[in-house]
């Protein structure tokens, strides 16, 4: 029974190491998407809806199969852990940019004419007045997608990646008690998606500007 | 006499079929106060993001102390460095403190040292009493000391001319004063200003000059009193007239002579 455990515990770090790949690696290059569709010209504009379109039209686990048959093909050869990773990031990526393009957004354009005003340049102006402001509106929305990627990092299991749902499923058909195998992967996910979005809600709370004096 | 250190000539902007405004000829000379006033829509604001560049003009030339800011290849950020400017709905940086909103264009524009940035910053929140509120969000000010902290964040940049835009129309009446006194201040020390208003009482007390814009053009230019009291243009009285009417009696008392 010890081994039962110490053997799902194991697929709980490889779930949480494909996690801390796929989300950072997904909102860096979300983030660069968000700010092409927001602040570059009408082709860059165009190609980043184009991604953003194509990658949330399809379901992340066929991605993920396309992704990882490119990520670990001939040109690339990537173990399963990093092209599984680096795929659901890729899938990832499409989501935090639409969340950060609707915080772009709604920091609107007269903090960039302000910034403008007193000599910044685009990029200054981006850099130390809209995004400190944008990516404080996301929070919320992005602790949301968090625990999307959380989850869907079970996907990977369908790589041969051995994290939670894949020990799970080897466990249920060793003990042949599924509903104990299932059980604990289930309270795994919960616990570590309940634990990010308590920790992301403090966030939030922390960097709130305040109001009223 | 003196050279003006901002000047206009012939400058255009047209939206698509629009005219906004069409051949616009001002000078500004340094330490004058210059009010425009006109009817909304007349392309007063648009006129002041054109000068200081934040939106492309479509013809004519601006030159500032005597070089052409709006020849091509001119550095645009260098220019607005130079040219302060107050919005009407203030615009401060949400997430920065008041002092943190007049010391960032010092510490990343003019890359000064933040000790310095530090110490002008206070004396610009200084200047337009608010060292008091220098830690505050602008989620904790008012409208008017939000507009006094944007004008603090645009002298602290040591602009050669300010330029406002209507920075009182969005302030509840009893916060125009504290707003209205600290350019009354500023025109004293000979800031060069530009300033979009409909306060009249303040374009008479303080104006050297008042522009009457309309429909894109500028209709008539001249002292307070000439504009006031020997308006050349019917249109000029007749503007003059209903916005006196309509913003105080006391106005429309003094135009009438008692």
């Amino acid at each position: 029974m010890g081994n039962f455990f110490s053997y799902i515990v194991q697929g709980t770090a490889i779930t949480v190491a494909v996690t801390l790949v796929a989300l950072p690696f997904g909102l860096i290059l979300g983030l660069l998407m968000a700010l092409v569709h927001t602040y570059g010209g009408k082709i860059l504009n165009r190609g980043a809806a184009a991604y953003s379109l194509l990658l949330r039209g399809v379901p992340p686990i066929v991605l993920l199969f396309i992704l990882y048959f490119i990520l670990s093909g001939r040109f690339i050869n990537l173990s399963p852990f990093w092209a599984g990773s680096f795929s659901l990031g890729i899938v990832s990526s499409a989501y935090q940019m639409e969340i950060l393009r609707g915080a772009l957004l709604s920091v609107g354009g007269g903090q960039m004419t302000a910034a403008r005003a007193i000599g910044m340049s685009r990029v200054q102006s981006i850099r130390y007045i809209v995004l400190p402001q944008a990516l404080r509106l996301a929070i919320p929305p992005w602790s949301n997608e968090v625990s999307i990627v959380l989850k869907d990092s079970s996907l990977v299991y369908a790589l041969g990646v051995p994290e939670i749902l894949r020990r799970a499923q080897q466990l249920s058909a060793t003990t042949q008690d599924p509903f104990l195998a299932y059980g604990t992967a289930a309270l795994i996910y919960f616990v570590l998606v309940f634990a990010t979005n308590r920790a992301l809600d403090y966030l939030s709370e922390r960097t709130k500007l305040p109001t009223h004096p | 006499m003196t050279n003006p250190i901002l000047e206009t000539r012939n400058l255009t902007k047209i939206y698509g079929q629009n005219i906004i405004f069409k051949n616009i000829n001002l000078k500004v000379n340094e330490g004058e106060t210059i009010v425009i006033i006109g009817p909304s829509g007349t392309g007063k604001s648009t006129l002041l993001r054109c000068i200081n560049l934040l939106t492309p003009h479509d013809g004519g030339q601006v030159f500032l102390d005597g070089t052409e800011i709006t020849a091509k290849g001119h550095d645009e950020d260098k220019v607005r460095q130079q040219i302060g400017m107050v919005f009407q709905n203030f615009l401060l940086f949400n997430h920065l403190t008041a002092l943190d909103n007049v010391m960032i264009g010092l510490t990343k524009v003019k890359k000064l040292p933040r000790e310095q940035a530090k110490t002008k910053a206070m004396e610009e929140l200084n200047r337009v009493g608010l060292v008091d509120r220098a830690d505050h969000y602008p989620g904790q000010l008012s409208g008017g000391q939000l507009q006094r902290v944007a004008i603090a964040r645009a002298l602290a940049m040591d602009p050669r001319v300010m330029l406002f835009d209507e920075p009182t129309s969005a302030l509840d009446p009893e916060l125009i004063g504290e707003v209205l006194g600290v350019m009354e201040k500023l025109a004293h020390d000979r800031m060069t200003m530009l300033v979009v208003t409909h306060e009249m009482g303040f374009a008479r007390e303080v104006a050297d000059r008042i522009v009457f814009m309309e429909k894109g053009s500028i209709v008539e230019e001249g002292s307070p009193d000439d504009l006031f009291y020997h308006p050349q243009h019917d249109r000029t009285r007749e503007f003059l007239w209903k916005i006196t009417e309509l913003y105080g009696k006391k106005e429309k008392d003094r135009t009438s002579g008692t």
